[in-house]
């Protein structure tokens, strides 16, 4: 027993003076959900990299959910060093509480949206219903699945998705716009509470003949469940979907963690950091990257958010807040 | 006052009142004074949304259908349990208490899957017209499956004491069957009854994690009120979710005064067919 104390003083002595040497930092990155896969391979090689450059080792904390509500647990005190979320208003709103920066969306390169994806079609194999674009949808006898955009930030992208190929049609304007959107809302007969719930419905209850989906999340499902069931379909025109990053200045601060913290985010912009997102089907934005992927990314006419809608708060404002657009169109059910 | 059988009045009702206070009054007062940012026109305009009147009456109704239909089953299960010696009865009486264990979420999804148009009981019910999984029958479904324990527990105790010489006793009288169990049995137990009822009822009212994944969610059609609050809080709103979480709460509390009415009521009816 006696000779047992010193020991532990020792050890104890031992451990601390490691800790001191090499320094144990610990980020927490408050995600939406269906980047588990993605980050899990950027934290194994982000960690690697930065105990290779500074000797330091490097544990990154993941948080996943809804991405409204993540944004909401960090405005309440979730102590995030990062925010990957799946919209930008989403980051907004935790800005607006003064956690980060007003301009963080001009801090990093390509409005801070490392890496992006599309909205595209997930059918049944065979494509039974022979759906090829948008005006698809719409068709009588055509079942359509998509979450609610009033709970889901992916749904969102899916009903700007809509809205601005219709725009973009010929003669298209805002009233064909609207009359289009409706139509399509008219032909969904769940709208679950998030993008997982919505694949879950399409792909193992059996509703609906289109599911439409993020890019990544299709091509996810279809390796997941099976390439024998599904087909992934691009349509002629989409919106470019831009999950954003950025780093949370207090938490960041307070925490001690700017540094790691500034090059955790950057590390997704390179060309590392852009092969591990194509790898899980995110389209990278480095064109030597998403060269060598081009079989995966079928090329097809993108617009953004800034192009057709201004920007996200607009977009909100204008179709998704109180009595706003999709209140209008739902009230006719 | 007068002397109680157990000491220390002032020191257990201090603590229940700080008990009360700290678990239930202060999350209610939170949720009041959060629902004040609305203001009174905010609450008026939410209120009055086509949108949050069919939300309201989904949820109310459905729960009021759900905990009528598990007062009268739960009366039969309860007796049948109670009164009946059969085998397998303890395992029969153990899974009354699966809803109640189940983490709501489960059971939302082990419906759905039973009751989709691909799922066991879902393929056979297709062909018949009927839909149950994505309609309000869903969420009807759900809220039964929620709260059915609450009338079985409830009763049962009641049920064991209910002595079988009442019943000799008005039938050696020249009571008919029928007239035994509506003049005799049902006033004794009607009390109990009604607060099994009540219980099934708030647990059905403000139901969420079994409900969502039934229901289907489509706006004017089958989307429930705790939905709506979900949906708010997403957008930021939390004082338009605080009003109607406090909307909800007081059409609840309404319910439960009048059940609470009943009660008195059914008791005085019950002292008169003892």
């Amino acid at each position: 027993m006696n000779k047992l104390v010193p020991c532990l003083v020792a050890l104890a002595g031992t451990l601390l003076a490691a800790s001191v040497a090499a320094k144990d930092v610990t980020l927490l990155n408050v995600s939406y959900d269906p980047t588990r896969e993605l980050y899990r391979d950027i934290n194994n090689a982000f960690a690697a990299q930065w105990k290779a450059q500074h000797g330091d080792s490097v544990t990154i904390q993941m948080s996943h959910g809804g991405s409204g509500k993540q944004a909401r647990s960090v405005v309440d005190g979730l102590p995030a060093d990062v925010v990957t979320l799946a919209l930008a208003y989403d980051i907004d709103a935790v800005s607006d509480r003064g956690l980060i920066a007003r301009n963080w969306q001009t801090r990093l390169p390509d409005n801070a949206s490392p890496y992006t994806s599309a909205i595209v079609f997930l059918v049944r194999k065979g494509n039974p219903k022979g759906i090829k674009d948008w005006a698809d949808l719409v068709r009588p006898g055509v079942q359509v699945v998509t979450p609610n955009p009033k709970s889901s930030g992916g749904a969102r992208w899916n009903f700007l998705a809509a809205w601005g190929y219709a725009l973009k049609q010929p003669g298209g304007n805002e009233a064909k716009a609207r009359a289009y959107v409706q139509e399509l809302y008219k032909h969904v007969p769940v709208l679950d509470t998030g993008a997982r719930g919505a694949t879950n419905t399409f792909a193992q209850r059996g509703i609906g003949d289109v599911l439409i989906a993020w890019e990544n999340e299709a091509l996810l499902a279809q390796r997941q469940l099976g390439k024998d069931k599904f087909e992934v379909v691009v349509p002629s025109v989409t919106i470019l979907a831009e999950p954003p990053v950025s780093v949370v200045d207090a938490n960041a601060d307070k925490h001690g963690t700017r540094a790691v913290a500034d090059a955790y985010v950057q590390f997704l912009y390179t060309p590392q950091g852009q092969e591990i997102a194509a790898k899980n089907y995110y389209r990278p934005r480095l064109q030597d990257v998403a060269a060598r992927y081009a079989s995966q990314f079928p090329a097809t006419h993108t617009f953004t958010i800034g192009e057709v809608f201004g920007d996200w708060r607009q977009a909100q404002a204008k179709f998704f807040a109180e009595g706003a657009i999709f209140d209008q169109l739902g009230a006719g059910r | 006052m007068r002397r109680q059988v157990l000491p220390g009045f002032g020191l257990s009702f201090g603590y229940a009142l700080t008990y009360l206070g700290l678990i239930v009054l202060l999350p209610l007062a939170a949720l009041a004074w959060k629902a004040t940012g609305i203001g009174f026109h905010g609450l008026i305009q939410l209120l009055s949304g086509p949108r949050t009147l069919a939300a309201l009456r989904l949820s109310l109704f459905g729960a009021l259908l759900a905990a009528s239909i598990n007062a009268v089953v739960g009366l039969l299960i309860g007796w049948v349990l109670v009164r009946y010696r059969f085998p397998g009865r303890r395992l029969f009486d153990a899974l009354v208490d699966l809803p109640f264990a189940l983490p709501t979420a489960v059971a939302g999804i082990a419906l759905t899957t039973l009751y989709a148009p691909n799922g066991w009981l879902g393929r056979w019910l297709e062909p018949l017209g009927i839909k149950v999984a994505y309609t309000p029958i869903g969420v009807l479904v759900a809220m039964v499956f929620v709260g059915f324990p609450f009338v079985v527990r409830t009763l049962q105790p009641v049920l064991a004491s209910l002595e079988r010489d009442v019943e000799e006793a008005a039938e050696s009288l020249g009571a008919r069957r029928h007239q035994t169990f509506f003049r005799v049995i049902l006033p004794m137990l009607a009390p109990t009854l009604l607060t099994g009822f009540a219980l099934a009822l708030a647990r059905a009212v403000g139901e969420y994690g079994s409900v969502i994944f039934i229901a289907g969610n489509i706006p004017m059609h089958s989307e429930i009120a705790p939905l709506l609050i979900v949906q708010k809080l997403e957008q930021f709103d939390t004082a338009g979710a605080a009003a109607l979480g406090v909307a909800l709460l007081l059409l609840s509390f309404l319910l439960l005064v009048v059940i609470a009415l009943l009660q008195r009521w059914s008791n005085r009816w019950a002292e008169r067919a003892a």
